[in-house]
Formats: C-alpha cells, sequence, structure tokens
C-alpha cells in the first residue's frame, strides 16, 4: 500500500471549537490517506465530525492540530495567497448546493474562472465543455431558481471542475436529492473520476451512496475515525458495531432479522439461525445442497442479499438449520471450514 | 383650471416662485435628500460590509474593530436628528462652512442617516447565503473579492430595497432639517404654511413630499424586480 503518498494526506488532525464556555471536539486525532483515483467515501451520523474533517481538506476549517499536505503541499504553511491558489486545486459541492442566485448558470460555472486568466472566448468553450459534461448545455441561460435540485448540483459539479482540480469533495452532495437523481449525481461522479481520473472524496450518511461509487471507505463516530478500509472489505466484513448498522440497513437484514424474531419462525422449525457472509464467487445454492446431502440437514433460507460491488459478488444470506442436533453441529463445522463467515444468530431481543 | 387654482390655493400662487418659493424649496428639498444620501450611502455601505465581514462568522473576524463600529453605530443612532443638528453645528462649519442652508443641512444629514443605513446594509448582507460565502472561498476567491463579487452581487436587490427605505426615511430627516434652517419643502410647510396659517401651502408641501415618497418607492421596487431571479 503507497500509504505514504497520498494525494490527501490528514495527520493526526485534532478540531476543537469552544463556544459559550462550552468545548466541543469535533474531529479526534484523525489520519486520513488518499490516493490518486480513489474515490473515497467517510461515512457517519450527522454530528460524527465527517463535514468537518473534509473542511479541512482545503482548510476552510483550521484544525487545531495536526498537518494536511496536499499534492505534497503543507497546507498549513502557506500563505493566504497561495492557499487560495491550492484550493484551486481542490474543487467542492455541498447538500444546498451554494450557486449564485444573481447569475445564470453559464454565469455560475464563470464564476471561478474569471481570475483564471483565460481570454473570453476560452472562458466560452470551457464553460461550453463542461456544462456538456454535465448534461446542462441547453440550461446556460437559466437561473438557478427554474432548475431542480439534481440539475442545480450539476452546475455547483461543472463549477467545481471550472479550474480542472485532481480533487473534488462532495460534502453530503446527494443527501438533499430524492434517490433516483441521487444515482444520477453518484453515477456522474464515478464517470468524472473514471473519464478525468479526478481524485473524490465523499461525504455521506448512506450506505448506499458509499456502495455505488466508492472504493474506499472511511467510518466516523463522535469525531474519531472508527474503520477504514476498502468496499469490500468494510461491506463484507464490517468490524465495529457502528459499520455493521450501516451495512444491515444496506442490504435491508437488520430489518429481517426484527421480523425473523418477532414471527417466531425459526421456533417453528425448530432450528438455528446462520448468518453467512461472503466475497466472491461462492453462491449461495451448492451450498444448501451441499448441507443436505452430506449431513441430511435442511437450510431454510429466510432471505438472501447478492450485490455487485466494484464487480465482486458480495453476499448476505440468513438460513434456519433444521435437522438432528449433531448433524446440525457437524453442518456448522463443515460451513466454518468453506470461505465464508458464519455467526449463528442468537434468537434473543436486544436487552433480553 | 387657473380660476380655481387661485381659489383654492391663494397663497401656494403667491408662494410658487421666488427666492422662497415652492420651486426653490423643490429643488433644496432635492439636493438636500441626493447629495446627503450619495455620502450616506458610501458611508453606510462600508460600514455595513465592515460590520459583516469583521463579525465572528465574517469572512475576516476582527472582535476589536467590530465592536468599534457596532457601538459607533449604536452611539449616532440613538442621537436625536434633532439634537444631532444642533450638537455638531461647529463641526458642520468645519466642513462645508456654513451652518444653515441646505448645504449646512448636508452634515447633519449624512451623519444622522449614515449609521441607519450601515445597519440596513448589514442585515441585507448577513442574510446571504452563508454556504454562497463558503463556495467562494473554496474557489480561491479573496475576501475582497467576495464582498464585490458575492456579498454585493447577490446582497443587490436586499440593499436596493433598504436604500429606498433609507432615502425615504432620509426624506423626513430633510424636513426636519428645513424647519430649523435647512430650507426646502419642510421649512415651507412649517415657517410659512403653519406659522402664517396658510394651510394650502402646508398640504401641498406634505403633497409633494409624499409624491417623491411614491416616485422613489416606486423605483425601487422596479429595480428590486428587475434584479431578482
Amino acid at each position: 500500500m503507497a500509504e505514504q503518498n497520498g494525494i490527501i494526506q490528514l495527520k493526526n488532525i485534532d478540531v476543537t471549537f469552544h463556544s459559550e464556555g462550552k468545548t466541543i471536539e469535533a474531529v479526534k486525532d484523525v489520519s486520513i490517506n488518499v490516493n490518486k483515483g480513489d474515490v473515497f467515501g467517510v461515512i457517519g451520523y450527522s454530528g460524527a465530525g465527517k463535514s468537518t474533517l473534509v473542511r479541512v481538506i482545503n482548510l476552510l476549517q483550521k484544525p487545531t492540530s495536526g498537518t494536511v499536505v496536499v499534492n505534497d503541499q503543507n497546507l498549513t504553511q502557506l500563505s493566504a495567497k497561495d492557499l487560495r491558489k491550492a484550493r484551486r486545486n481542490i474543487g467542492m459541492i455541498f447538500q444546498h448546493f451554494n450557486l449564485m442566485n444573481s447569475l445564470t448558470v453559464y454565469g455560475n460555472v464563470d464564476f471561478p474562472l474569471r481570475d483564471s486568466g483565460l481570454s473570453k472566448a476560452e472562458r466560452k468553450q470551457k464553460i461550453d465543455k463542461l456544462l456538456d459534461i454535465v448534461g446542462l448545455a441547453d440550461r446556460a441561460k437559466n437561473y438557478p431558481s427554474q432548475l431542480s435540485g439534481g440539475q442545480k448540483q450539476r452546475v455547483a459539479i461543472a463549477r467545481a471542475l471550472a479550474n480542472d482540480p485532481e480533487i473534488l469533495i462532495s460534502d453530503e452532495a446527494t443527501s438533499a436529492l430524492d434517490p433516483k437523481t441521487t444515482t444520477e449525481i453518484l453515477d456522474l461522479l464515478g464517470r468524472l473520476n473514471k473519464e478525468l481520473g479526478i481524485t473524490i472524496v465523499i461525504i455521506t450518511h448512506e450506505m448506499d451512496a458509499i456502495k455505488q461509487v466508492c472504493n474506499r471507505v472511511a467510518v466516523m463516530e463522535n469525531g474519531q475515525l472508527i474503520e477504514e478500509g476498502s468496499l469490500l472489505t468494510i461491506f463484507g466484513n464490517p468490524k465495529k458495531q457502528l459499520t455493521k448498522d450501516f451495512v444491515n440497513t444496506s442490504t435491508h437484514i437488520g430489518s429481517v432479522l426484527d421480523e425473523i424474531r418477532d414471527s417466531g419462525i425459526v421456533d417453528k422449525l425448530s432450528g438455528r439461525l446462520i448468518e453467512l457472509n461472503y466475497i466472491g464467487d461462492s453462491t449461495n445454492e451448492p451450498i444448501v445442497v451441499e448441507l443436505y446431502k452430506r449431513f441430511k440437514v435442511e437450510a431454510n433460507i429466510l432471505f438472501s442479499n447478492i450485490e455487485r460491488l466494484q464487480n465482486t459478488t458480495v453476499g448476505i444470506m440468513l438460513f434456519a438449520l433444521t435437522g438432528e442436533d449433531d448433524k446440525v453441529e457437524a453442518a456448522i463445522e463443515y460451513l466454518n471450514s468453506l470461505n465464508v463467515n458464519v455467526k449463528e444468530i442468537s434468537l434473543k431481543k436486544e436487552g433480553e | 383650471m387657473a380660476d380655481l387654482v387661485n381659489k383654492f390655493l391663494p397663497n401656494v400662487v403667491a408662494n410658487w416662485e421666488g427666492d422662497n418659493g415652492f420651486v426653490v424649496a423643490i429643488w433644496q428639498t432635492l439636493y438636500m435628500t441626493f447629495v446627503s444620501a450619495f455620502f450616506a450611502g458610501i458611508f453606510g455601505i462600508v460600514l455595513g460590509i465592515l460590520l459583516v465581514v469583521t463579525a465572528d462568522d465574517g469572512i475576516t473576524p476582527n472582535k476589536a474593530l467590530y465592536t468599534f463600529l457596532d457601538k459607533l453605530v449604536n452611539l449616532f443612532r440613538s442621537i436625536p436628528f434633532i439634537i444631532l443638528l444642533a450638537v455638531i453645528g461647529p463641526f458642520t462649519r468645519l466642513i462645508v462652512g456654513q451652518t444653515i442652508g441646505p448645504t449646512g443641512a448636508l452634515v447633519p444629514l449624512v451623519i444622522g442617516t449614515a449609521p441607519f443605513f450601515a445597519r440596513q446594509v448589514q442585515l441585507a448582507l448577513v442574510e446571504v447565503d452563508h454556504g454562497v460565502i463558503e463556495a467562494a472561498e473554496a474557489i480561491g476567491l479573496s475576501p475582497m473579492k467576495i464582498i464585490f463579487r458575492v456579498y454585493l452581487r447577490e446582497g443587490l436587490p436586499e440593499l436596493i430595497r433598504s436604500g429606498t427605505l433609507t432615502i425615504i426615511s432620509l426624506i423626513g430627516l430633510t424636513a426636519m432639517a428645513g424647519a430649523v434652517g435647512g430650507g426646502g419643502l419642510g421649512n415651507m410647510a412649517i415657517s410659512v404654511g403653519y406659522q402664517r396659517f396658510e394651510n394650502d401651502v402646508t398640504i401641498v408641501s406634505m403633497l409633494l413630499i409624499l409624491v417623491l415618497v411614491f416616485v422613489i418607492q416606486g423605483l425601487g421596487d422596479f429595480a428590486v424586480r428587475k434584479l431578482e431571479h
């Protein structure tokens, strides 16, 4: 792993706010290394400190301590003027778009270009190209108030790309959008990553957004980074409870488990409830068939979720095993010997 | 028509022309209003911008400067205008060389209006979406460029609205300044109409001031409608 030469290196970042005598530690000792070409996702509930953390990347938020190195430049040591120059290499989009209402779509994309030294004709060429990339070429003369949320975010993306940044920060950029528009915007970000090679940092509270575009994920809770890794390891093998919660919400296994507990279906089947997680090309059917062939143990599949993440299959399966006690025990042992994660789930409700 | 005017507004006709007539008074009121609006506008915008950018959540926080300006604005806003007129007499003479007449009224009018307008400017600019300011910072704009290209541009409709309000309240102040020697329609209404019991003069003075107010309000509203998207 190229841990030491990422395009964004945050080291031991602390951000502490003082207000009305109270001290709030928004970010506590967080280190992140984002490699060039990554789509890096930061997930956490609101108040976890993720927005504060990404604002440190372009120093919109000055860290209380720690170093910020972007493109081998230590931003905390730059003069105000050099920092403004460095910021041009870091595009940013926001939850509420933050467009100028007094300017047209064209004017908004032109906004960052006014200081670029390009001639008016060169700027026009560039703006037309950018509007084309985000699919709004026919909306150049409209004002933001005449656009839908998704269109506004596309304008904001075009504006963020105007100075050809190598990095794009997306601060909850899809949180104010409906699911279909969210998918479209995330697709666009994914395309920009592939076609322009732009490094993207996405903050969100939705695992689905992470799943769709990110290749690496960091999970934040109470200002701390509690888990970090590739999308596949985070999704297929989450370690911390919060990470599991996010994954469970995304696969819906959480709500399924609740239903199973309430319905008492496993008692009726008089079996044991097993959760199976796997990454790669194992599939459900052979396992179920194999269990019956070898142990005469029936596996009733109660839930199954298979996703393709970055061209790899990630699956979750929930089944009740019924059969003679020692056979079931042997079956579980057999499962453990396979290249899958096996977990027996207690049917007691939490807190009981 | 002429007969009717002569019959119902005899004193207005008698006082229409001449050194102390209506025509001169109208010009004096317009002169006092617009010259002081110009200067109060400049001072008010500069002060208002400084109040916004030096505030705690502004783009260049400066607690000392903010507190000083904030107190200064409050102080001058607290002095009743009629007393301000008298108190700053020597200062007025220093600046414009006289304390009476429309020109003598300019200094107190500017000093009386600028703090009021500064507050209005502050309120208008604080309303500019903080997210847009943040986006401009992220783009790499300097504070000066953020003031001109974001604050003043995004806040323009609201600035015009408060500018209109300020000019209208300024017209009220010119009437007061007129009554103590500034001239204009306020002087006409009081020292001619009121003190000589020529009621038609008072009423016509008032109507002329109302016309001025309506025209300014109409222009302001029109500009705001054109600018808002």
